[in-house]
């Protein structure tokens, strides 16, 4: 993987767009957003791009960056898992579903990605879909009461280029 | 302007007038009512974190932070109950229990404002037992240590940081437990934007940033018979160095810290004041001749180690501009390991230069690879800051208040009043001028006093002096925040002067980031301390015979044995320096 990112074309022209704005540097999280969608993280190169680009202190960004749970400053797999682990999901066993996704992926403590790149697994606090729990989230597609036995036959899906689950729009 | 209007509350039962808009601790304060606080500091804005200042107000249900809490008309308030009372012990008693339990081999015992609130609010025994937030110690910077597992979280350093100064290292990074103060990417310091002035040393109320320490080195040094230990003392130092032993503010205490110095071991006793002095008649010979061939203006001064780092970092495009003189402090040291030691029979290398300065940024400036002697050593082997020199001196037994007085010791122990102005904002400016006025008149100035430069507060200072049949346009800034300002005018062309003092420290040397910790009573950044402080150096100079560099019999002899004709290319291979565009670069 490189180690230098350079922020891609569509985030630059947005980030002019907002400087050419009032209080330019309220956009900060749109801007750190669409980074984190272009690269699946933000790449600490990119960080201070942005904070030079927007003239914005590199511990702003940073210090913005680090505090909400959603930006990730880890690389991601080219599928992502996201695993429930709200109230209602965990009670209804989604730590035994993130284990087993582990066990399948073949990750070890403090992993979080396959070698491959392929997969990626991460919690989400409470994905507000408590009634379908437990709730496993892949790609954008929502399983709705997965059950550990499960999850084989999910990766297996993904591997075979089947999107499985249901449109988290629709869901 | 309409006169702001006056609301009248009722504090303890104390009925008192306010302007509107005032907080109820500022009207507490001006009634002599201290209610306890940890994160407001009156020079920086209100953040309302800690909630130590609550009081109570009648027809509130809960207590209110008086810090942020604005006073209204007949507010009725109380600053004392035994709910107050147990409140902010619990809130002190949560702060503790998240912090080492080290107070006594701590950096700040004794002037550590977490451990004195905790004792003025009763706090006598620990009852919070939780675990504890784990981080290393950032050692990386030359000048600033920090220790994230003292930090209490109450944000004074990255408001100084960002409000004062512009520069803006510091910030909260991560959330709860994982929340640390830190540069960008929680970065060492050393590899932060972080420009070494101290600021945020002296904001921190506990030992979370404190000086990187140089005093094992020293004394180490001392004990060493091989070694030629000399001392140099910056011109602030003497206006400052006695709160730490119990002198009210601005009581100047020379000749007790020269005869300290002594006691302590150094050899010899120079005063950095000579350096000062051979700085303005190396800069005002250096401005003459900008000014003369009109390039190159406004000639940006370069004592002040912090802004040259700031300019370094955020101003690059600037550097042509600055005087290429170095500091008054590596001027002194470099002439002590060159001719001083050539005509003494020394080794350079057996000199060990201490520089006891005002200054954490000037730790930072000794460690610069351009100043460094023939054989590639520092120049200037340690710096220690006026509050490591504090300390020294009790831990060495050295009883400074009976001390007789002493002199500094010659060859380098003569100084002209423009010297001791250095420690103050405007001082290098109006030291400069009574020399440049007289190079480039060949006339006696005809009135010393430059006081239209002089002042401590943080406004850009301006004026236009009349040097012959020339107008000099001059400018002096205090805080880098300050600087700023005056920079991007510089930049855009909406201000031309022809030199331009900048110091990055808020009232100048005499408010560094390594002066004594203020007393009771007094606020860090407080102007009256930085005033007072100030005052002292400008007595001394009023009261001086010799108030011109450039009439320094001491140093014109070395320019006659030695260094030749100011500004020339031998004093330019030995006195100057020059400066790089640093990474990472500031954004400003």
């Amino acid at each position: 993987m490189k180690n230098e990112h350079k922020l891609p074309e569509t985030v630059l022209t947005f980030i002019d767009e907002c400087l050419r704005r009032t209080h330019a540097e309220s956009y900060l999280i749109p801007v750190l957003q669409r980074v984190q969608n272009h690269f699946g993280f933000l790449p600490k190169s990119c960080l201070d791009e942005v904070a030079w680009r927007m003239k914005v202190p590199y511990v702003k960004v940073t210090g913005v960056a680090t505090f909400y749970h959603f930006f990730s400053f880890e690389p991601r797999g080219k599928n992502r898992i996201t695993v429930c682990m709200g109230t209602a999901c965990y009670v209804r066993g989604a730590e035994k579903v993130l284990s087993r996704f582990r066990e399948v992926l073949g990750l070890s403590k403090g992993r979080n990605m396959t070698d491959d790149g392929e997969f990626s697994i991460e919690c989400a606090r409470c994905l507000g879909a408590c009634a379908l729990a437990p709730v496993v989230v892949v790609n954008d597609r929502v399983h709705a009461g997965v059950k550990p036995d499960d999850v084989p036959g999910i990766i297996k899906a993904i591997r075979s280029g089947k999107a499985g689950g249901v449109s988290a729009r629709k869901a | 302007m309409a006169e702001p209007k006056t609301i009248s509350i009722t504090i303890d039962g104390v009925r008192t007038d306010v302007a509107e808009g005032k907080t109820i601790l500022q009207a507490a304060d001006a009634i002599g009512i201290r209610i306890p606080r940890l994160c407001f500091h009156p020079q920086l804005s209100i953040l309302g974190a800690c909630r130590v200042c609550i009081v109570e107000v009648e027809g509130q249900r809960n207590p209110v932070a008086s810090c942020s809490y604005p006073a209204a008309e007949g507010m009725k308030v109380k600053t004392s109950s035994p709910l107050l009372r147990r409140l902010r012990r619990d809130i002190v008693e949560l702060l503790l229990d998240n912090h080492p339990r080290d107070c006594q081999t701590c950096e700040r015992d004794g002037h550590c404002e977490l451990q004195n609130l905790a004792y003025d609010l009763g706090v006598r025994e620990r009852l919070f037992e939780g675990e504890r937030k784990r981080f290393p110690v950032d050692k990386s910077s030359r000048a600033v240590t920090r220790d994230p597992e003292k930090c209490i979280l109450c944000g004074r350093c990255i408001r100084v940081c960002e409000e004062v100064q512009g520069v803006c290292n510091l910030g909260q990074q991560s959330r709860g437990f994982m929340n640390t103060v830190a540069p960008a990417h929680q970065a060492d310091m050393a590899d932060s934007v972080c420009i070494h002035c101290g600021q945020c040393v002296n904001v921190c109320p506990t030992a979370a940033l404190v000086e990187h320490s140089s005093t094992e080195e020293v004394l180490e040094a001392l004990a060493n018979p091989e070694l030629h230990v000399v001392v140099q003392t910056a011109p602030s130092i003497r206006a400052a160095v006695g709160e730490g032993f119990g002198y009210p503010p601005g009581t100047p205490v020379t000749g007790k810290m020269v005869t300290a110095l002594r006691l302590m071991g150094f050899h010899k006793v120079f005063d950095t004041n000579i350096g000062a002095d051979l700085t303005i008649v190396e800069e005002s010979a250096e401005f003459a001749a900008r000014l003369q061939r009109n390039e190159r203006l406004p000639l940006l001064t370069s004592c002040s180690p912090g802004w040259i780092c700031f300019m370094e970092r955020f101003y690059p495009e600037l550097i042509p501009l600055a005087s290429t003189c170095k500091s008054p402090m590596s001027m002194l040291s470099s002439l002590v390991k060159t001719c001083y030691a050539e005509k003494n029979g020394i080794d350079p290398d057996r000199i060990y230069v201490v520089g006891i300065m005002p200054c954490t940024a000037k730790k930072y400036e000794a460690t610069r690879p351009e100043l460094v002697t023939k054989s590639g050593k520092p120049v200037t082997d340690a710096v220690l800051t006026t509050r490591e020199f504090v300390w020294l001196a009790r831990c060495l037994g050295v009883d400074f208040r009976h001390l007789p007085d002493g002199d500094f010791d010659s060859p380098f122990g003569m100084s002209s009043g423009a010297a001791d102005i250095f420690g103050a904002t405007g001082g290098v400016m109006e030291a400069a001028l009574r020399t440049a006025y007289e190079k480039l008149t060949g006339q006696i100035c005809p009135d010393l006093d430059f006081t239209m430069v002089r002042g401590v507060t943080g406004m850009v200072r301006e004026a236009m002096i009349q040097v012959g049949d020339r107008s000099v346009q001059v400018a002096v800034a205090n805080g880098l925040g300050n600087a700023k300002k005056v920079l991007d005018k510089v930049l855009s062309g909406a201000k031309q002067y022809h030199i331009l003092e900048i110091m990055a420290c808020p009232g100048g040397c005499v408010a560094g980031g390594g002066q004594p910790y203020p007393p009771a009573g007094m606020d860090v950044l407080d102007p009256e301390l930085a005033k007072l402080r100030a005052k002292a150096l400008y007595a001394i100079d009023a009261n001086k015979k010799l108030r011109k560099s450039h009439e320094n019999p001491e140093l014109m002899r070395w320019y006659s044995e030695c260094l030749g004709e100011p500004n020339s290319s031998r004093t330019h291979a030995m006195l100057h320096t020059r400066y790089n565009a640093r990474e990472p670069r500031g954004i400003r």
